[in-house]
C-alpha cells in the first residue's frame, strides 16, 4: 500500500450460521463446517467396500481386465492398485491415502483416504474415510496352467495332415507361438501325422480350432464322451474330442485337378502348381499362368491329392532359357513364361538326355543356373484322374524354383544370424526312432531355408535375434549377395530366449515388435 | 360513536369517545406484520427478482403460475394495490426498477404500454417515471427506502438528481462488501436492513449511520449472499424464498422490526402519539 494513503480498517464481522445459528466468520456457503459436514456428504457415491482378487500362489492382485499385479502388503505398488481400484475417485481431489494396519490373514486392506471436493457456491470442503478391500482368492492364469495336471484335460484337438512331411507343422507352430493361440492349452504331443493339443476346457478348445480354420484351410469333426452324470442335479461331465484334418495340398505341390474341378475353375490345368496356401489355396497353371483361388469349402467338396510333392523335387540344370512374355506379375508374384532347356543335374555327363521345357519362372533363370522341378519323365504317377483325362499329354518337366543348392553347401552347418521359438512337445515315443530324428531334422532345415527364400512367409511368423551367433568376417559379403537370407532389422530382439524355462512371461513380450 | 378514522400504514385506528369522556381507541389490525416464507416462483427461491414491494403498492411479474401472485394478494391486497406487470417485456421486474412509496422509476426499455398500465394501476400519490439510464437494471443498481437511497457508483448525475426528485430521497453512492450492486446485494426498509454476509464492521457502521436504520449481515434462502434477490421487504411485510431457514427467518425478523408488530405493541406506541395529540 502507497505511503500516506488513507486507508479504512476492515474488520471482518460475524454472521449467523444459516442453519445452526451459531455465531461464525461468514464462508462461501455461509454456513458453519458442522452444519455443512451434516447438509453435504462429500464421500457420497463413493466406494467404501470393495472386492479385489488376489492370487495367493504369486501374490499378485487382478487389475481388470487381464493384468495381474505383483505387490507386498502395504506397499506403495499396493496402494497405487487400491487407490486405482475406486471408481468416481475422480469427481473428489485426493489429498492423502494411507493403510490402516489389518491382520494379514483377515484377508482385508484398509485403506484411509483424505479427499476434498467444491461445495455449495465454492467452499472445499475436506473429509476423511476408510475403504475396505475383500481379497477373495483366485489363481491366476498362469498360476493356473503351471498347477494344471496335464492328463485331467477336458478337450483335446486332434490336428492331421496326411502327407509324408511336417513341413505344415512346422510353419503352424511358428503362427500358433506368434499369436499365443495354444498357451491355454494343458499339453501338447506330437505324434504321427499330426500334433495332438489338450486343453482344461471345451471353449478354449473351439478358439484354437476356429483359429486354425483361419490359418490353414481345414476340415472338422467333433465328438464327446459322457465321462460321469448325477441326473438329481443335471451335471453331465464330457470329454470332447476335435477332429481337425488339414487339406493335404501344400505349397510347391503338382496337383493333376479332377474334371470336374478343373471344369468348375473354367478349364484350368489340369496340370497345376500350388503357390500359396493359407485358409485357401492359390492355384496356378504353370503353362499359362492363371491362377485360382479354392477355398476350403470347395476343396472339401471334391477333395483331391497332389500328384507329386515337394519331397520328389529334382535338380536340374539350366542349359538355356528364351522368354516368350514380359515378366508379368500374378496374384502379387513375378511370373514370366519362357521355354528353358534343361537336364537332370544327375544325368549331366552321363548322357545326352536334355528336355525342351515350357516354364514359368523364365525371368529367374539364366543358363547354368540350377532349379528344381518335376521330373514327369521319369515319374511313375498312377493318378487316377490323370487317367480320366484323354489325348492329354504330360510335360516331361515342371521346374518349379530356382536352387540355391550349391550356394547353401558352403553354410551348412554353420549357425543362423536368427533363431525361432518352439512350442514345448511331448514326443510320440514311436517317434523316437533313430532314423525319424534325423529325417525330422533335414525336414526343419528345409523349412528354415524356405523361410529365408519366402518373404511373405516369413512375415506370419516372428524371427528372433540369434545372440549367439557371431557375425563372423569369413563369411563375407562376396559370394552371400545371391543366396536369399533374411534381413536383420525383420528380426525381433529377444530378451528373455535364454531363460526358456519361465516362458510365460516372454509371451507377452514377443508380441512387441 | 366514531370520532374518527386514522389510516397509519397497516394500521386503522378507529377513535370513539366513552361515556366517561375519556378516550378508547380501537385498534384494528389489517395486515399483520408477518414474514412470509415457502415462496417460490416458478422453482426459483429469488423472490425479490420476480416482485417489488414498497409500503405503497405491490408489482408482481407475470408468470406462468398464478400462486405466486395470489400469495401477495393474498396477504396485501386490503392494504396495499398488488399489480400484475412486465417491465420491458421481462419478467424480472424487481431488478429492473426501484421505488418507495412516493415514486416508481421505469427503465428507458419500458414499453409505453406496460408504462401506462402501472399509472392506471398505482395510487395517485405514487409518481411514476421512466428514466435515461445506461445501467437499466436499476432495482440492481438503487435501493431505498422512503427517506434515503444507496445508489451505483457509476450512475449518471441526472439519474441521481430523478432519483432524490421522484422518489424524494437523499442518495448516496456507496458499494456493499465491495460490490458496487447495491441493490441485490442489501435490502432495507424504514424500520431496518440487512446486508451481504460480508460487510466489515466499519462498513456497517458507516452504511447505518447514513440510512439512518440499524443493520445487520447476514443472508437469505439457506446461505445466500445476495439478499437483494432472495427478499422483498416493506415496513410491516417481507416475503423470502422457499429455502430460508429458520435462523435466517428470526434475523430477518427482528432486523426488520416484523416481531414487535403485536396488536398490543402499536396500541402502546400510538397511543403515547395520540393521546399527546387528542388530549
Amino acid at each position: 500500500m502507497a505511503a500516506g494513503m488513507f486507508t479504512v480498517q476492515q474488520t471482518v464481522g460475524r454472521v449467523l450460521c444459516c442453519i445452526c445459528g451459531i455465531s461464525m466468520v461468514p464462508n462461501a456457503a455461509n454456513m458453519c463446517v458442522n452444519c455443512l459436514r451434516s447438509q453435504v456428504d462429500i464421500t457420497e457415491g463413493l466406494q467404501k467396500h470393495v472386492i479385489i482378487l488376489h492370487c495367493p500362489e504369486c501374490n499378485s492382485y487382478l487389475q481388470p481386465p487381464k493384468t495381474w499385479v505383483k505387490a507386498e502388503l502395504e506397499s506403495k505398488e499396493l496402494l497405487t492398485f487400491c487407490v486405482k481400484r475406486l471408481k468416481n475417485l475422480n469427481r473428489v481431489r485426493l489429498v492423502n491415502a494411507e493403510f490402516i494396519w489389518t491382520e494379514p490373514h483377515s484377508k482385508r486392506i484398509k485403506v484411509k483416504l483424505k479427499i476434498q471436493k467444491e461445495v455449495l457456491n465454492g467452499a472445499i470442503l475436506e473429509q476423511a474415510y476408510t475403504v475396505e478391500f475383500v481379497q477373495q482368492e483366485h489363481m491366476c492364469e498362469p498360476c493356473t496352467r503351471v498347477q494344471a495336471n496335464p492328463d485331467q484335460w477336458v478337450a483335446s484337438v486332434q490336428l492331421r495332415q496326411h502327407v509324408p512331411h511336417r513341413r505344415t507343422f512346422y510353419f503352424l507352430e511358428q503362427v500358433i507361438l506368434r499369436h499365443g493361440a495354444a498357451v491355454q492349452a494343458i499339453n501338447v504331443k506330437q505324434i504321427h501325422m499330426g500334433i495332438d493339443f489338450f486343453f482344461g476346457n471345451r471353449s478354449h478348445a473351439v478358439k484354437f480350432v476356429d483359429f486354425l480354420g483361419n490359418v490353414v484351410p481345414t476340415k472338422t469333426r467333433n465328438d464327446k464322451q459322457l465321462v460321469s452324470h448325477d441326473i438329481k442335479s443335471n451335471n453331465y461331465n464330457y470329454k470332447y474330442t476335435f477332429s481337425v484334418e488339414i487339406c493335404p495340398i501344400c505349397r510347391e505341390d503338382l496337383i493333376c485337378l479332377p474334371p470336374k474341378v478343373s471344369l468348375s475353375l473354367g478349364n484350368l490345368g489340369p496340370l497345376v502348381l500350388c503357390s500359396k496356401v493359407s485358409n485357401n489355396i492359390i492355384l496356378l497353371d504353370p503353362f499359362t499362368l492363371r491362377h485360382t483361388f479354392l477355398d476350403a469349402n470347395q476343396y472339401w467338396r471334391s477333395p483331391f491329392r497332389p500328384l507329386l510333392t515337394s519331397r520328389q523335387l529334382v535338380e536340374y540344370v539350366v542349359l538355356d532359357v528364351e522368354l516368350e512374355t514380359m515378366v508379368t506379375n500374378v496374384g502379387g508374384t513375378k511370373y514370366s513364361l519362357g521355354e528353358a532347356q534343361v537336364a537332370r543335374a544327375s544325368d549331366f555327363g552321363k548322357n545326352d538326355l536334355i528336355f525342351t521345357i515350357k516354364t514359368h519362372i523364365g525371368h529367374l533363370l539364366n543358363p547354368g543356373d540350377y532349379a528344381l522341378g518335376y521330373d514327369l519323365y521319369g515319374a511313375n504317377t498312377n493318378d487316377l484322374d490323370l487317367e480320366k483325362y484323354r489325348g492329354f499329354s504330360l510335360p516331361d518337366v515342371v521346374l518349379v524354383k530356382k536352387s540355391y543348392e550349391e550356394k547353401r553347401q558352403k553354410k551348412r552347418g554353420k549357425a543362423r544370424p536368427w533363431k525361432l521359438k518352439s512350442l514345448p512337445m511331448e514326443v510320440e515315443n514311436s517317434a523316437k526312432v533313430k532314423g525319424e530324428e534325423a529325417k525330422r531334422n533335414m525336414e526343419y532345415e528345409r523349412f528354415l531355408e524356405e523361410l529365408e527364400e519366402d518373404p511373405e512367409m516369413r512375415s506370419k511368423v516372428s524371427m528372433y535375434r540369434n545372440t549367439d551367433y557371431a557375425r563372423s568376417e569369413t563369411t563375407s559379403m562376396a559370394d552371400g549377395d545371391d543366396l536369399p537370407s533374411v534381413p536383420l532389422e525383420e528380426l525381433l530382439a529377444d530378451l528373455t530366449i535364454d531363460d526358456e524355462d519361465d516362458g510365460d512371461e516372454d509371451d507377452d513380450n514377443d508380441m512387441v515388435e | 360513536m366514531d370520532i374518527g378514522v386514522y389510516n397509519e400504514g397497516s394500521v386503522d385506528i378507529y377513535i370513539e369517545r366513552e361515556e366517561l369522556g375519556a378516550w378508547r381507541m380501537i385498534v384494528i389490525e389489517r395486515a399483520k406484520r408477518q414474514v412470509f416464507v415457502g415462496l417460490m416462483f416458478e422453482n426459483s427461491c429469488e423472490v425479490g427478482v420476480f416482485s417489488k414491494l414498497t409500503n405503497a403498492y405491490c408489482l408482481v411479474g407475470i408468470g406462468g403460475s398464478e400462486n405466486f401472485y395470489s400469495t401477495f394478494e393474498a396477504e396485501l391486497a386490503d392494504v396495499i394495490p398488488v399489480v400484475k406487470t412486465s417491465i420491458s417485456g421481462t419478467r424480472i421486474i424487481g431488478r429492473l426498477c426501484v421505488g418507495n412509496k412516493k415514486g416508481l422509476l421505469l427503465p428507458h426499455n419500458t414499453t409505453d404500454q406496460e408504462l401506462y398500465h402501472l399509472r392506471n394501476s398505482l395510487p395517485d400519490q405514487v409518481v411514476v417515471q421512466r428514466i435515461d439510464e445506461r445501467l437499466s437494471a436499476l432495482g440492481n443498481c438503487i435501493v431505498c427506502n422512503d427517506h434515503v437511497a444507496l445508489a451505483h457508483t457509476d450512475l449518471d448525475k441526472l439519474t441521481e438528481e430523478l432519483i432524490a426528485d421522484v422518489l424524494g430521497v437523499e442518495v448516496f453512492r456507496q458499494t456493499i462488501a465491495g460490490n458496487i450492486l447495491v441493490g441485490s446485494y442489501c435490502a432495507f426498509s424504514n424500520m431496518g436492513g440487512l446486508v451481504h454476509p460480508h460487510t466489515s464492521i466499519e462498513d456497517l457502521d458507516e452504511l447505518s449511520t447514513l440510512l439512518q436504520v440499524p443493520l445487520v449481515a447476514g443472508t437469505v434462502n439457506r446461505g445466500s449472499e445476495v439478499v437483494g434477490a432472495g427478499l422483498c421487504v416493506n415496513d410491516w411485510t417481507a416475503f423470502c424464498g422457499a429455502d430460508t431457514t429458520a435462523t435466517e427467518l428470526s434475523v430477518i425478523e427482528s432486523v426488520f422490526k416484523l416481531r414487535e408488530a403485536q396488536p398490543t405493541a402499536i396500541v402502546d406506541e400510538m397511543r403515547r402519539s395520540l393521546i399527546d395529540t387528542f388530549v
